[in-house]
């Protein structure tokens, strides 16, 4: 398969690969040595957005090449990955936030002063 | 036809959805994926009553080249932060008032936000419209406002509202 492949393209193939990867890697060590929950959260954001849509361009140019024809289902892959993020995000964020603010801890903003809801019918 | 295509911006992106995902835009996969598309979006009405409107749907596209040049420089830069022997960015939190109030829009700027390595979507208050966001490397934090109201909520009023 490898053999069908110019030169120049497996090279490229290769080198989004490899860039992928190594955004995603440099994503997980963030997650493991950044020192707060806050600053963890953008670690794993590298592998979702830059990393692993890297890896997915790299296997949609090599299975048009290789195939002979468009493929192009991996912008789902990336779509789906993208869209559930912040959800996933959101949810661990804001239960910190309210684990933090109900134990009064440091460098967290304050719940913000409800506001006056007019009076409605 | 209201009735039959509540939303037809979403039944249309299904039907894309579902014939990228079988290769192939055969007769019978236009078929069964418009059938598909018609009952999920007729489904959809329920939990979204209103109607989606784009003013400016070309407009998308200069979204989407801003927002991935943004995503590329962030994930250059936070990997160039995180490759440190003793990583230690000037992180803090915002809280911005956002002028756009459709939902839609504010969907799409919590996943662009979220979907950029150097900040995070954490927070947002309806009542007050402010959205509470975490950065990791913040400089100047009236220029980062300023550069996400002047790069993507001008765009995405102009597309929504």
């Amino acid at each position: 398969m490898i053999a069908d492949l110019p030169l120049w393209l497996s090279i490229l193939v290769s080198a989004f690969v490899v860039l992928g990867a190594l955004l995603t890697m440099a994503g997980c060590f963030g997650l493991v040595r950044l020192k707060s929950f806050y600053l963890r959260i953008h670690g794993p954001t590298m592998g979702t957005s830059m990393g692993g849509g890297l890896i997915l361009l790299a296997s949609a140019i090599y299975f048009t090449v290789t195939r002979e024809r468009l493929v192009v289902h991996e912008l789902v892959i990336f779509l789906f990955v993208t869209l559930t993020t912040p959800v996933t995000l959101m949810l661990l964020a804001r239960a910190t936030l309210f684990r933090d603010r109900v134990e009064g801890n440091e460098g967290v903003p304050k719940r913000p002063e409800k506001a006056e809801t007019p009076a409605s019918p | 036809m209201r009735r039959l295509l509540p939303h037809p911006i979403l039944a249309g992106f299904l039907l894309i959805l579902w014939l990228v995902l079988q290769q192939s835009a055969g007769l019978g996969h236009i078929l069964f994926g418009g059938v598909i598309a018609i009952a999920v979006s007729m489904a959809a009405s329920a939990i979204i009553p209103e109607r989606v409107v784009i003013r400016r749907p070309l407009k998308f596209i200069q979204l989407i080249l801003v927002a991935g040049l943004d995503i590329i420089r962030s994930n250059l830069a936070v990997m160039s932060v995180l490759f440190h022997p003793r990583p230690n960015p000037t992180a803090g939190f915002i809280e911005m008032d956002l002028t756009l109030k459709n939902p839609f829009a504010l969907a799409i700027l919590a996943v662009i936000l979220t979907a950029t390595p150097g900040s995070a979507w954490l927070e947002y208050d309806r009542a007050r419209s402010t959205v509470l966001i975490h950065v990791f490397d913040l400089v100047d934090e009236d220029e980062w406002v300023a550069t996400v109201k002047k790069r993507y909520e001008a765009l995405l009023l102009e597309i929504f509202q």
